[in-house]
């Protein structure tokens, strides 16, 4: 029988979590590097033993973490992510130019097919690739090249948070940057274009139609329809129908169309999952209710499920690297709340559980299905 | 002159170097001249390469912003890399502590 791994990054360690393919039992370890930040850890598709975990500290800064048996052990790998040349400056909060910092790395995507091969997002906002495993990592620096100097940070700091790799056509990549939109590289990573035709940022950007400058939270596809994508934005929950070239609006009936993550069910590429949350300022669910929202519309029509989920005096967010789906049928969905549960549908978001709780915060959820 | 420092590191990069007490470093001083605080940070990550990076800025070699170094009761944290140690680190009678600074979290 398969089975399920969720691999949770947390304020303060990871965590993994396994079961059986029933996933109702789940038995968890960690945590790993105790104390630390843990913002992504994602295995391997090609090697689902591979894992790949950013750990940082305000103290120690950044290193990187690579593991070969499934999370049993781990090795440092190289933690040195160097701009490629003078990176130059990006805009600031207070619209002066301030130098390109380094300053952690968000967000882990290894290839579909090669478990050496890992690209990773890191704020302030660029690309870095590694094919040797981790042991050396190289910037993509025509990313930043994309009108980079006028990119700003958002309260969150200008990190590159999202990476969609597709395995029918590699030379394709799609990044998400906040607070800069989305990129798309058609020629495996070397150039790049703002693809954010149809955002619009009103209480954000004097110009509500700028090419650059979107909060993008999180965007997602399904793996067999790589030209639809679908995105949570700062506020607004759009879909693109060809590419990213452009985007329109599909929040639809939503209580909130502000939130951080968004899943497509892995066997229906129309049914996708949102999290809203109050607002901007007010970063909970809307009648203190933690709701998923599911569309099997592909959007615009979306149904609360809320079963096994809490329905009063609830204040958590959900991040935007937080929810993950799996592969097995049913579908399994996954999140994790800055309250330190992870909720956890083994049937298509019908019904949840918390599969852990008290951990601390959670930043990010994944998910692997193991043989 | 070869000497032996005492260094005790904070509980993070300890776990990190996989070291469970104080360590011992061997430094070779240039030409005899005074063991500096810079070679006792270059002996550190030349004995544990995971801590490149977590002590000081890799390209810069500037100390991160919330990690101290300590000696004999003295705050070096924020002399340059060629002050020399005191005696009593570069004789072993005293460790050399690097410490993460207090801040919440």
């Amino acid at each position: 029988m398969s089975r399920a791994r969720v691999l949770v990054g947390t304020r303060k360690g990871a965590f993994i979590l396994t079961a059986d393919g029933t996933r109702k039992d789940w038995e968890v370890s960690g945590p790993h590097f105790g104390g630390w930040e843990i913002y992504h850890v994602k295995g391997s598709p090609a090697d689902p033993d591979r894992l790949y975990a950013s750990q940082t500290s305000g103290w120690f800064g950044q290193i990187l973490q690579r593991s070969d048996d499934g999370g049993k052990t781990w090795e440092a790998v190289s933690n040195e992510f160097k701009y490629d040349g003078n990176p130059g400056t990006h805009q600031w909060y207070d619209g002066t130019q301030h130098p390109w910092e380094f300053k952690r790395v968000w967000h882990l995507e290894p290839s579909p097919s090669d478990p050496d091969t890992v690209y990773a997002g890191v704020e302030d906002a660029a690309l870095f690739k590694t094919g040797d495993g981790g042991r050396s990592w190289q910037e993509l620096p025509g990313l930043r090249s994309a009108k980079g100097k006028i990119w700003q940070p958002g309260a969150g700091g200008m990190c590159l948070h999202t990476i969609l790799l597709d395995p029918i056509r590699p030379e394709e990549i799609f990044v998400a940057i906040s607070a800069a939109g989305t990129f798309r590289s058609d020629d495996g990573g070397v150039t790049w274009r703002p693809v954010n035709n149809g955002l619009k940022s009103p209480y954000e950007l004097p110009d509500p139609d700028a090419e650059v400058g979107h909060c993008v939270h999180r965007i997602a596809r399904h793996p067999s329809r790589s030209g639809v994508l679908f995105m949570q934005k700062h506020w607004d929950v759009m879909r693109s129908d060809d590419r990213g070239d452009s985007w329109h609006e599909v929040s639809g009936n939503l209580p909130s169309d502000f939130g951080f993550p968004i899943d497509v069910h892995a066997h229906e590429p129309e049914t996708i999952y949102v999290v809203p949350i109050k607002s901007d300022s007010e970063h909970y669910p809307p009648d203190a209710k933690l709701r998923v929202y599911r569309s099997r519309t592909g959007g615009n029509e979306w149904e609360a499920l809320t079963k096994g989920l809490p329905q009063r005096d609830c204040y958590v967010n959900v991040l935007r690297d937080a929810m993950a789906v799996d592969s097995l049928d049913p579908c399994g969905i996954y999140f994790g709340t800055t309250g330190g549960q992870v909720y956890a549908s083994a049937d298509s978001g019908d019904t949840w559980n918390p599969i852990v709780r008290d951990l601390p915060a959670v930043l990010s959820v994944e998910v692997q299905v193991l043989a | 002159m070869i000497t032996m420092i005492r260094v005790v590191l904070p509980f993070h990069l300890r776990n990190l170097a996989r070291v469970y007490d104080e360590v011992e470093l061997e430094i070779n001083s240039a030409q005899n001249g005074p063991v500096t605080l810079g070679a006792l940070l270059d002996a550190i990550e030349l004995r544990f390469p995971v801590l490149r990076g977590t002590i000081r800025d890799p390209d810069t070699l500037k100390r991160r912003p919330f990690v101290r170094f300590y000696a004999c009761k003295e705050d070096l944290s924020h002399e340059p890399p060629e002050t020399p140690l005191p005696p009593e680190i570069v004789t072993g009678a005293e460790p050399f502590f690097i410490m993460g600074a207090m801040s919440g979290g």
